[in-house]
């Protein structure tokens, strides 16, 4: 017989692992998985389950070259959510290359070199993103249009690079609409992409998805509904009022909220622990100021969606929102600021 | 300004909490861990068999541990008191039943580190005998400082978990006012349900050790707070304080409080009672509030009503590998192994044995453990209910941990600087505040041992601390040596200087006594005076420049050049002597005639008594020196006085010289042959320090890099070679004159008192007679053959040639010196066996007579401290205990130093 | 030509100007003292133990002030190289100990009470003064004002001076530092199956 001697406390609560954290998350992202496949074809899925293979691959030879248990670390999701999450953003008429090169990039240069999981300063999945955005534009801003699902065999064509009359195949996201007529009230009238039923066509039932399994992951207590809420009171607090000084030259809040990845960004993607800010009154900050910098982005900057950028941003700013938002610890007068004396 | 949801929100969730008259406060964070309360809650509290041993640790409780006041072997009573209190914040031990005391000394307790703690071990003879017992009855007349005197006699310390000694936290200072007083039932932590037994069944004690509370501390309200998950408790002690409110009219307020992990740490508890917050690192009483466990209370009433000390308590025993879980009442001492069999234990399922709650109790390394005051469960949990910790994962920075945390500090933050032995960070985010309640490490979704790394970083800092007061303390003593030794070198440097003024004036006297004889044709002994006068010239140079350098008083430095002046005139006219004689035609020492002899005899005499005279005059007038000083009340009598002594030495030894001469001339034979050798060897001693000083200066040179060290160098080596050829001239005078040879070389004197020794009678004087010759010739063996290793180094080093030879030689020179060290070893055993043969052990006598004297010394400062205060009466009884202890501290020293010279150890 | 001069000219007032503040400066906030001694000797361990080849923690301070390397002091430990390295911003040095000097264990002295003959020279070699007695009393090391330097060991004639590992008590223990990520130590300690009676 023999007895254990360890420190206190000797008991944690049940299932609290950081796999099943991860796993739950992933769940999440099923309503909106679902919803792209539905409105844009199988590209989506077969990015997705390419990606997430590059990922375990790639993360698994990074952990074997510096020597750390293999299993032990994959065994957390931490690379499958980076992977999933590259793979939603990226338009479902992405050749394999494209997310071959977004996904390596996220988990060698964004996540490993850093130190790993818990040690990057930035949201791996986006710093793909904005990798890519940024060299393959056109690739990265070819979706299909909505209501034109591929097929299976037109999806894997192009995902193998057949990308055949292109055009024909493409068409503009609202959010794309928005900023090419954006103050001419007889265009904007004339898309029928902007004005689905609750926001741009398509993308708003993408947004409400998000939205769903978002809610899950705060009914599921695996996060707290700080930085979704400031990330949304951010977008609406730019977008009402310039909508009520002019609603031609600015888009309604509606459809700030529910275009492009609003959702995706504001539940899943600003969330990322590691990157984001820790205290509560931070965490509320860090929202706020990406829900601010998305709509300023979308507005006047020279990208259509810009949840990426935004996060990157606040991913920088981070550590000193935390600083800055330290509680008072009890029996203290006031709060501390980290490193002052 | 920050979390809004933390501090003073009402809280009016719990449908019970409505029963409050009185809002309730919350606190941040806190967790909701599964209960596991019903196993042990279901049952009444249970009395256990007789254990077959009770091991009672000294310290029980925080602070000092206890002093044992039984010796092994010694029969005491139930309640007799085994141990006393250490100190103020210490409590006593008391005898949990009667019995035999059959061992006092380190037994495995109750401590994360497994280290064994001392214990007072207590065999019971199944008579359960009480002791006598001294109740107080009516103890709302007492006043609080008897009552708490009681309390402290009584053993009574915080019996909910930390164990701080009960009497200190109700000594209040004076004029503290208490508001709240605050009961703390909450009993927060899972599986624990003693304090729920203990209210369910002894309520109305409890609430007569509330009064007696109230009574010691009047506070203006009393609040009992239970978690809701006891309804029966609460009902129990509502139904109680009404019992008794209705005599008394007392205020006692049964606040219930949601259940939640940690309301019942006390700094918890206090803001969920009344909303305030104890500073950090202050305690309640800084903001009106006094804390108490009930079951504390519960003890003090026994302690005052019924003179009962603490000697049993109430524990949970419980978990997965008992079959009968439940509350028994336990005796303090018993070992958990008793309590395990009591419950039904199984072995193969037993896992992991808990003392504490699963939250913050401590694991168990042993079965014979004993239940001590704080240990209000045992957990033996199988391996299935608290499975061992999985492997920690990297941090995510989810901030759930911050989400929980009661005292609001930043867990992932502090587990970052923790981990990277970051101290001084983790202390700037409160490491020091957080209150190790395992919360954080509950919801750590990557297994993080966090309260481990929490509890590391405040050992390094605590550590880290005591570590810097080391060093501070190390650094004062040393710089308080480096200021008295450099104050006795510069009282040294001051004898020196007088001994060498007055060597000056001896040499003066005699080189003009040799001066005036110019028959005299000794010419070795005026080179030797002659070297004599140059050293100290030189010296006297050096001081002068040290003067200088220093910057000494004018008047100091111009005495000083002075005095330098003349020594020079002095040293140039002995060489001036030396030149004379060498050229004035020799006739050799060895072949004087009587007649010659006679006259050197003469003028000798002269020469001495002179010096006899000079010196004792210099003696006196030092004597008056001092006596004036003494009226004076100067500040250096003493160093006088030490001048005094030397030249009075002198002046004895010269006077010992002049009546030796006489006698000498009386017997004019032998003196002619002695009066050379004498003379010469004098001259070799005075040659060796000149070069010694030589030696010296070269060094020094060497070290400052000097032009002149080439000089300096061959003056050196021609002193040398002057000692050399003196020493040479010695030895054939010896040789010539055999039967007066008195010295030896040490090693010499070994054997020649090894070989005197049998001619002694006494064998232990003999003994002594012998270790004393070998300690010395050990030590000089050693000495030589370590300079002699060293010399052996360096040549390696230089690559010298003969280097095996010396080797050899090394070796030999050390097979030597281990040779007499071996015999000496023998011999010091001899001694001491000899001692402990005659029934003393020297140690213990040591032993004795140091504590004699310290006990003498502070006796002395005691009675110094009472005749400036105390009564006449007073200091005639310390004066009588002084001279008591005095006697005392004689006779043990006399005791210590007839022990040791009866076996000659004296001198080793 | 005049615009030249003009710029050279007003270069060279601000030039005297600033120069004139600077030197007021450096008289009227002049640092008394050598603080940096100070600093030096905070960091040092205070064993007094000389094993640096100066008499004293202060002394070395005073060198590696004046430039000697700052290796040279086994108690300290490579923390103290670091620590001294950060202040003086110099290069961090490996420490210059022997390979199979154990350094970092705590020791101090110990007199086999039995065995001392109360010689004092020990009492003469303690740099901090913690060895108490008289001659030819047995002598006594104060353990909490040893720095354990092991100056002590070396004069004693009879070799009764131990130097012993501080071990931790139940005051001094404390908890190590878990053993990190994707590690686990080996927590169990083997216990024989519960007694029934006498322990």
């Amino acid at each position: 017989m023999a007895l254990i001697t360890v420190s206190s406390p000797h008991t944690t609560r049940k299932g609290n692992h950081t796999g099943a954290f991860m796993r739950q998350v992933l769940y999440a992202t099923l309503p909106g998985i679902a919803v792209l496949t539905w409105l844009f074809g199988y590209g989506t899925l077969i990015n997705l389950s390419f990606a997430v293979i590059v990922a375990l691959l790639t993360e698994a030879l990074v952990l074997k070259i510096r020597g750390r248990d293999i299993r032990f670390y994959l065994s957390d999701y931490s690379a499958v959510i980076t992977a999933v999450l590259l793979a939603i953003a990226i338009p479902p008429t992405s050749p394999w290359w494209l997310t071959l090169v977004g996904v390596t990039f996220a988990i060698v240069i964004a996540k490993q070199l850093y130190g790993g999981l818990g040690m990057n300063p930035f949201n791996p999945a986006m710093v793909g993103y904005v990798l890519l955005l940024i060299s393959f534009p056109a690739e990265m801003t070819r979706w299909v249009a909505p209501n034109e699902a591929h097929s299976f065999s037109t999806s894997l064509q192009l995902f193998f690079g057949h990308i055949g009359d292109v055009d024909a195949l493409t068409g503009a996201t609202p959010l794309d609409t928005w900023r090419t007529w954006a103050g001419n009230a007889e265009q904007l009238a004339s898309h029928p992409i902007l004005h689905g039923n609750v926001a741009g066509m398509g993308w708003e039932w993408v947004n409400l998805a998000f939205l769903l399994g978002g809610l899950y992951l705060i009914a599921r207590g695996i996060i707290t509904w700080h930085i979704p809420a400031g990330v949304l009171a951010g977008v609406l607090a730019m977008a009402l009022p310039f909508w009520l000084i002019d609603d031609i030259r600015y888009g309604d809040p509606l459809f700030h909220l529910f275009s492009g990845a609003t959702m995706l960004g504001a539940f899943f993607i600003a969330t990322d622990p590691v990157s984001a800010a820790t205290s509560r009154n931070g965490r509320l900050i860090f929202g706020f100021l990406i829900g601010v910098l998305v709509w300023v982005i979308r507005t006047f900057g020279g990208y259509p969606d810009a949840m990426a950028f935004a996060v990157l941003l606040l991913n920088l700013s981070a550590p000193t929102i935390d600083y800055y938002t330290q509680p008072r610890t009890y029996g203290h007068k006031a709060a501390k600021r980290g490193a002052r004396k | 300004m920050n979390s809004p949801l933390t501090i003073k929100s009402p809280l009016a969730k719990s449908a019970k909490s409505a029963k409050n008259s009185r809002p309730i406060f919350d606190f941040h964070g806190g967790i909701h861990p599964p209960e596991n309360k019903v196993q042990s809650n279901s049952t009444p509290i249970q009395t256990l068999a007789l254990p077959p041993l009770l091991i009672l640790p000294l310290n029980m409780h925080i602070g000092a541990p206890a002093k044992p006041i039984v010796n092994i072997g010694d029969r005491v009573l139930k309640g007799q008191k085994l141990a006393d209190a250490n100190g103020v914040v210490s409590v006593p031990v008391h005898a949990p039943t009667s019995g035999t005391i059959t061992a006092i000394g380190p037994r495995a307790v109750q401590h994360p580190s497994g280290l064994d703690a001392p214990c007072i071990v207590l065999q019971p003879d199944g008579e359960d005998r009480w002791t006598e017992r001294h109740p107080i009855h009516n103890w709302r007349e007492c006043s609080p400082s008897t009552l708490i005197t009681r309390i402290r006699e009584a053993g009574v310390a915080g019996m909910g978990g930390a164990g701080f000694p009960s009497a200190v936290k109700v000594n209040l200072k004076q004029g503290t006012q208490i508001q709240q007083l605050v009961l703390n039932a909450v009993e927060c932590e899972p599986y624990i349900t003693a304090d729920d037994l203990l209210m369910r069944e002894r309520a109305d004690d409890i609430v007569r050790g509330i009064h007696i509370l109230q009574h010691l501390i009047k506070p203006h309200e009393t609040l009992i707070g239970i978690e809701d998950n006891k309804p029966l408790a609460i009902a129990a002690m509502r139904a109680a304080i009404e019992n008794a409110e209705k005599n008394n009219g007392g205020s006692i307020e049964v606040v219930v409080v949601p259940t939640k992990y940690p309301s019942g740490g006390e700094k918890q508890l206090i803001q969920l009672l009344t909303g305030k917050e104890v500073p950090s690192s202050g305690i309640p009483a800084q903001v009106g509030v006094v804390c108490q466990n009930i079951g504390t209370a519960l003890a003090m009433y026994r302690a005052i009503a019924f003179g009962e000390p603490l000697i049993s308590r109430i524990t949970t025993i419980t978990g997965d590998a008992v079959k009968q879980p439940g509350n028994v009442e336990v005796l303090i001492g018993t070992p958990v192994s008793h309590l395990l069999n009591h419950a039904g234990v199984s072995d193969d399922k037993l896992g992991r044995l808990i003392m504490g709650g699963p939250m913050m109790g401590f694991t168990l390394h042993a079965l014979d453990i004993p239940v001590v005051k704080t240990s209000n469960c045992v957990i033996a949990a199988s391996k299935e209910e608290l499975p061992e910790p999985a492997t920690e994962q990297p941090c995510i920075r989810c901030g759930s941990c911050a989400e929980v945390c009661p005292a609001d500090l930043l867990p992932q933050q502090l587990y970052w600087y923790s981990k990277t032995s970051d101290l001084e960070r983790a202390q700037q985010y409160n490491l020091m505040d957080c209150i190790e309640c395992g919360a954080c490490a509950y919801v750590c979704p990557s297994n993080i041992p966090l309260v481990q790394y929490y509890r590391f970083a405040k050992g390094e800092v605590r550590h880290q601390v005591a570590e810097q007061n080391k060093a501070d303390k190390a650094r004062e003593r040393f710089e308080a040596r480096q200021a008295r030794i450099d104050k006795e070198l510069a009282e040294k440097e001051a004898r020196r200087q007088a001994r060498l003024e007055a060597s000056r004036q001896k040499a003066l006297g005699q080189v003009d006594a040799k001066a005036d004889a110019s028959n005299n044709i000794d010419i070795k002994a005026i080179k030797a005076a002659s070297l004599a006068a140059s050293s100290a010239y030189k010296a006297a140079v050096k001081a002068l420049k040290t003067a200088q350098a220093e910057e000494a008083d004018a008047s100091e430095v111009a005495a000083l050049s002075a005095q330098v002046d003349q020594l020079k005139a002095a040293a140039d006219q002995a060489k001036a002597a030396v030149r004379d004689a060498a050229s004035a035609p020799t006739s050799s020492s060895g072949g004087a005639s009587d007649t010659a002899a006679a006259t050197q005899s003469d003028i000798h005499m002269k020469a001495l008594k002179s010096a006899a005279l000079e010196a004792s005059s210099a003696y006196k007038t030092a004597v008056k020196a001092m006596k004036t000083a003494e009226e004076n009340g100067d500040g250096n009598v003493a160093e006088l006085r030490a001048h005094a002594d030397t030249l009075k030495s002198t002046a004895d030894a010269a006077k010992a010289a002049v009546r030796d001469a006489n006698t000498g001339t009386a017997m004019p034979a032998p003196t002619s042959t002695i009066d050379p050798v004498e003379t010469l060897k004098k001259a070799v001693l005075d040659a060796s320090s000149a070069y010694k000083a030589a030696v010296k200066s070269v060094k020094e040179a060497e070290l400052s890099d000097a032009d002149n060290l080439a000089e300096l160098r061959s003056e050196a080596d021609v002193l040398k070679r002057k000692a050399d050829q003196l020493k040479v001239d010695l030895r054939d005078a010896k040789a010539a004159a055999p039967n007066v040879v008195k010295e030896s070389t040490t090693t010499e004197a070994a054997t020649a008192t090894q070989e005197h020794a049998p001619n002694t009678a006494d064998p232990i004087a003999e003994r002594a007679a012998k270790m004393k010759a070998l300690k010395t010739a050990y030590n000089s063996a050693n000495k030589i053959w370590k300079e002699a290793n060293a010399a052996l180094e360096r040549g390696i080093r230089e690559g010298a040639e003969n280097i095996d030879e010396r080797r050899a030689k090394v070796d030999l020179l050390k097979a030597r010196a281990e040779g007499t060290r071996a015999e000496l070893n023998e011999l010091v055993d001899q001694a001491k066996a000899g001692i402990r043969a005659s029934g003393s052990d020297l140690k213990s006598l040591k032993l004795e007579a140091a504590r004699a004297e310290s006990a003498l010394g502070s006796k002395i400062k005691e009675l110094e401290e009472a005749k400036k205060s105390a009564d006449e009466e007073r200091i005639n009884v310390l004066y009588q205990e002084r001279d008591m202890l005095k006697r005392e501290a004689e006779l043990a020293a006399n005791a210590l130093k007839s022990a040791v010279d009866e076996q000659g150890l004296s001198d080793v | 030509m005049t615009t030249i001069l003009i710029a050279v000219a007003a270069l060279l007032l601000l030039a005297a100007v600033f120069g004139a503040l600077l030197g007021f400066a450096s008289e009227k906030f002049k640092v008394e003292g050598d603080p940096i001694v100070e600093q030096i000797d905070a960091l040092l361990p205070q064993t007094q133990c000389g094993q640096c080849g100066h008499p004293g923690c202060l002394p070395y301070a005073e060198a590696i002030a004046n430039g000697e390397d700052h290796n040279k002091c086994p108690p300290g430990g490579e923390q103290t190289v670091i620590d001294l390295s950060e202040l003086l911003g110099r290069e961090v040095l490996t420490l210059d100990a022997d390979e199979d000097a154990d350094v970092g264990i705590k020791k101090v002295a110990y007199i086999r009470e039995d065995e001392c003959i109360g010689c004092t020279k020990c009492i003469q070699a303690c740099p901090v003064d913690a060895i108490l007695g008289a001659a030819k009393l047995m002598h006594t090391v104060i353990t909490d004002e040893c720095t354990g330097c092991d100056l002590c060991v070396e004069p004693c004639p009879v070799d009764c001076i131990d130097m012993l590992e501080v071990k931790p008590t139940l005051g001094t223990w404390t908890w190590h530092k878990p053993e990190g990520i994707g590690l686990r130590s080996d927590t169990s300690v083997p216990v024989n199956v519960i007694p029934v009676v006498n322990l």
